[in-house]
């Protein structure tokens, strides 16, 4: 018998969310294999047991941020995630990523994921602002260990992938609260010497539902595949606001 | 009034109570291992004004700290809407703000 043979006598259950908002579980008896991610479990689903299953994956090594997914109630990104470290008396249950509408299964609506990251203006602004370079200028010079590489370096690594959207109590509770990923982007370019929209920025993190609505329960830095935290870049955003409130630019 | 000016006077406020819960901590103390009645309290506080001024700058501080607290839980946590937590809220900022005068005024003036 081949160590391919041997390998797949082990089953797993899986329960497996299917339909939108108001579907249900579906349970699938699923081979086990040494190093399987939550993803292999999934695909494996919908190529050997059920067609129908939607899913959303594409780079399966933890860049494109595409395949979060609830496993066993938390959001984890699924393509690093071994099956191993999240099973439960061998039953794992994979449901969409919470606080985003379900279009089908396992594949959630980004749209107000990105949408409040452009709310929170997490977009580079370049020349077209005032206060910003223009190809007549040097560009600036940033030494890699000044203050604001060092703060930018500690949050640009996102992939957003949603996880710590899913994982905040406060975008649970309160519909308007741009979320952990896009203050966390907003907070790198608040830091960033060439971005030229910083007072436009910082207008846009301080209004209701911005950096304040936050608790710091900090479900975000647990959860962030990256090791990211968000919580202290949301922190930063709320000393920026202050100080720029305090000085009257806000 | 938006997020960030609460969030700021919310900050303020508790930094402000600070001193005044020390102080009022030590008051208890004070009281209690010396065995004050309430006759030999009120006998220090009435008629002060710097007790007055204390206790009465002490309950405007914790209601509006506490006022700012109950909108977010009321937002967060209820099916009220921001506008309703908002009247709700300003409601118990004026509760707080009249039971705790007439508790300052009864231990100062009465």
């Amino acid at each position: 018998m081949s160590t391919m043979a041997k390998a797949v006598t082990e089953h797993i259950s899986v329960r497996i969310w299917r339909g939108g908002e108001d579907g249900q579980y579906q349970t699938f008896s699923v081979p086990l294999r040494e190093n399987q991610t939550v993803l292999d479990i999934v695909t494996w689903i919908q190529r050997y047991a059920e067609p129908t299953v939607a899913y959303r994956f594409s780079c399966r090594v933890g860049m494109c941020g595409s395949c979060g997914m609830t496993v066993n109630g938390q959001p984890r990104w699924t393509c690093r995630t071994h099956i191993s470290k999240v099973i439960e008396d061998g039953k794992v249950e994979i449901g969409p990523l919470a606080n985003l509408p379900v279009i089908k299964d396992l594949a959630v609506d980004m749209t107000p994921f990105f949408k409040k990251w452009q709310k929170a203006q997490g977009t580079f602004s370049g020349s077209i602002f005032p206060g910003s370079t223009t190809r007549h200028e040097d560009m600036p010079r940033i030494a890699p260990r000044s203050a604001g590489r060092v703060a930018t370096d500690a949050a640009i690594e996102c992939i957003n992938c949603g996880v710590c959207f899913a994982a905040c109590d406060t975008v649970r509770w309160n519909s308007d609260y741009l979320g952990p990923a896009a203050l966390n982007r907003a907070w790198t370019l608040a830091n960033d010497e060439r971005d030229g929209a910083h007072r436009n920025r910082l207008r846009a993190v301080a209004k209701d539902g911005g950096c304040h609505a936050c608790h710091s329960h900090q479900s975000c830095e647990q959860l962030c595949p990256k090791g990211l935290n968000p919580t202290t870049s949301i922190a930063g955003l709320k000393r920026l606001t202050m100080k720029a409130y305090i000085r009257g630019e806000l | 009034m938006g997020d960030l000016r609460l969030y700021i006077l919310q900050r303020v406020t508790a930094a402000a109570m600070v001193p005044f819960i020390l102080a009022h901590l030590f008051v208890i103390f004070y009281a209690t291992s010396h065995g004050l009645s309430a006759a030999a309290i009120l006998s220090r506080t009435q008629g002060s004004i710097g007790w007055g001024l204390f206790y009465g700058l002490f309950v405007l501080l914790a209601a509006v700290h506490g006022a700012i607290g109950v909108r977010s839980v009321l937002r967060e946590w209820t099916p009220l809407g921001a506008k309703a937590s908002d009247v709700v809220a300003a409601g118990f900022l004026l509760l707080l703000l009249l039971l705790g005068a007439r508790a300052v005024f009864a231990v100062v003036m009465a």
